[in-house]
């Protein structure tokens, strides 16, 4: 049995089904990001979780207990929200020691707490200040150690990193799983950012139009895409409509270029298919891993620093490949015709 | 450009000549009572008249009593219409402003009429239940300026999720109001509370019509049968309402003076 269980979630906002038919079974001390763009439906499950939204349909349990209908003060999570939502007419040190303080934990017991969250937050000197004091970065941080300090059974954090600037937000990533996983807590983490999910989670939950399209691992979510959407969504992708010609063995018609892929796709011949590739995958020029090679003529090139991104085209389409900047050698010219190759095993195909 | 600046100029004097001179003159007035030179003889006559005390004593009271009851009233209301019910604040708001439609000789009929000791409720028929209708009475009046202070506080601050993150830490409702809303909404409570204060002061037709010995129908008693004592009166609570607004205005730059640095 897992240590949360969410099954068979549906929640109605009128006629507006925001959520359907959501199943996930998470693990202790699991982290687990919901990703997916605005109005997914993330942060409604986040939320019906933490008890703020009732789920028109399903089960949720934490460690075995069905909370679907219990208020939120009485579900032991803790929460991290956007806005950080300290109160603000309480230090630091009141804010940390609150939950435990509704609790009716001994003084004693509550100092030493808020004074152990703060140094696990790396700001021991700071109980005394009031979070108008403190900078974005570390009023997040007070929310998280808030959050903690009463040892809820799971950790909900809602987009706790979109408020602030890019180099706090990767150095706070890197610190909130460093805390959660020497806590070892169960942890739900929404978010639209695809680096922070790919990086911190141990699953991702990509959600789209009220629909977890695929539950995995970073590496499957961004290597195995299961849905277009998915595909589209995480990461870089070029999609590129081709022409099946063999089914068997898995030859198209890219752009009128065979490429084979050494692998049956189903369908009749003359079907119309989709191809995905990252551009990391494409090299320009023959590489020796790369099993296929093809010509194409570049027609567009941007200079994004380390980085030179080439869109070379192929028929109709346009596909994009990445080159290191490399002082050494000059990139190709627009408008000349060059060989580009990739591994077929890297192609996925892309049922719609 | 001078034409402007001259016109300027006549509004802005005569706007303080039409507000200032009869204060001016009032209190010239009331300083007069010793024949021939300026003294503070009306002054020393009021404060030391024991209906003066009883009058004042009793208003502050009720004074007190009313801001306690709006408060209880007016904080709960707000808070659930700003997370619950955002959709109803328009028709709360109508409502909340209703006394200064409904004049205060209609309000006080109406409770004479449905309070009368021959009715269910004869709050009439004790000085105790007649009290307790006059604090109700105050706290209407005090309703539009109350609610509107209150609400102002909430907007400033992020109710729905303070609330939401409270109860995440497994706070109940009053825990939350007592220990999370009412503080960050207390500027906003007190500037309220002075306003409430002032009108209570000076209110004279419920007091009047429901017979309690309040300073509004003890200013109008002395107003009506002495000469310089009542410009000393009327000066006295001038003083008071203006010390009243001067403290709404010195607790909200204390508030500001916090708030900008957030």
């Amino acid at each position: 049995m897992a240590f949360l269980e969410l099954e068979h979630l549906r929640k109605f906002y009128g006629e507006n089904e925001v959520v359907k038919d959501f199943n996930l079974h998470v693990e202790q001390g699991e982290f687990i990001s919901f990703l997916g763009p605005s109005g997914c439906g993330k942060t409604t499950t986040l939320r019906m979780v933490a008890g703020f939204e009732t789920p028109t349909e399903g089960v949720i349990r934490i460690d075995g207990r069905d909370v679907s209908r219990l208020r939120p003060n009485a579900r032991d999570i803790g929460m991290v929200f956007q806005a950080y939502a300290l109160f603000p007419n309480m230090t630091v040190a009141r804010n940390v020691g609150f939950g435990m303080k509704v609790a009716r934990r001994p003084k004693a017991e509550i100092e030493a707490r808020v004074a152990e969250m703060l140094r696990l937050i790396g700001l021991p000197d700071l109980g005394e200040r009031y979070p108008f004091q403190l900078s974005g970065g570390q009023q997040q941080r007070v929310a998280l150690a808030r959050a903690l300090a009463a040892r809820p059974k799971v950790l909900l954090l809602d987009e706790p990193l979109s408020a602030l600037d890019a180099k706090i937000r990767v150095s706070l990533r890197e610190e909130i799983r460093a805390i959660q996983k020497s806590l070892g807590i169960t942890t739900i983490y929404v978010t639209h950012d695809q680096e922070e999910a790919l990086s911190m989670s141990d699953r991702i939950v990509v959600m789209n139009a009220g629909v977890a399209e695929q539950i995995g691992d970073p590496f499957a979510i961004y290597g195995r895409p299961a849905t277009r959407f998915v595909a589209n969504f995480v990461g870089q992708l070029n999609t590129l409509r081709a022409r099946l010609v063999d089914p068997a063995a898995g030859t198209v018609d890219l752009g009128g270029q065979p490429v084979t892929l050494g692998r049956p796709i189903p369908g009749p011949a003359g079907r119309e298919v989709s191809l995905a590739i990252r551009p990391e995958a494409v090299a320009l020029g023959a590489l020796p891993g790369n099993d296929v090679t093809i010509e194409a003529p570049v027609r567009e090139m941007n200079f994004l620093g380390s980085v030179i991104r080439i869109k070379a085209g192929l028929g109709a389409e346009l596909v994009s490949l990445d080159l290191f900047n490399n002082a050494a050698t000059r990139p190709p010219e627009v408008g000349a015709t060059v060989p580009i190759s990739f591994a077929a095993a890297d192609v996925l195909v892309i049922e719609d | 450009m001078k034409g402007n600046r001259f016109w300027a100029w006549s509004a802005l004097i005569f706007g303080l000549i039409y507000f200032a001179l009869p204060l001016i003159g009032m209190t010239e007035f009331s300083f007069r009572m010793r024949r021939g030179e300026y003294s503070f003889d009306a002054y020393r006559v009021v404060l030391a008249d024991p209906n003066f005390r009883a009058t004042f004593s009793y208003s502050v009271t009720l004074a007190v009593l009313t801001i306690i009851l709006s408060v209880c009233l007016t904080v709960p209301t707000a808070y659930w219409v700003r997370l619950r019910m955002p959709r109803w604040r328009p028709v709360i708001e109508f409502v909340t402003l209703l006394p200064l439609v409904v004049p205060p000789i209609v309000i006080v009929f109406g409770y004479i009429r449905l309070y009368n000791t021959s009715s269910l409720l004869p709050l009439t028929g004790t000085i105790t239940g007649t009290n307790a209708l006059l604090v109700a009475g105050y706290t209407v009046l005090s309703l539009p300026y109350m609610y509107r202070a209150v609400d102002t506080g909430l907007r400033a601050i992020d109710v729905q999720t303070l609330t939401e993150a409270a109860q995440s830490l497994g706070a109940g409702w009053f825990t939350i109001m007592t220990r999370i809303i009412l503080p960050n909404v207390l500027v906003a409570v007190l500037s309220g509370a002075f306003l409430t204060f002032a009108i209570v002061i000076g209110e004279f037709v419920l007091a009047a019509l429901l017979n309690r010995p309040a300073f509004g129908p003890y200013m109008q008693l002395i107003g009506a049968n002495r000469a310089y004592e009542p410009a000393a009166l009327a000066v006295i609570s001038f003083g008071i309402t203006w010390a009243c607004m001067g403290l709404i205005q010195l607790v909200t730059r204390f508030s500001q003076a916090t708030r900008a640095s957030r």
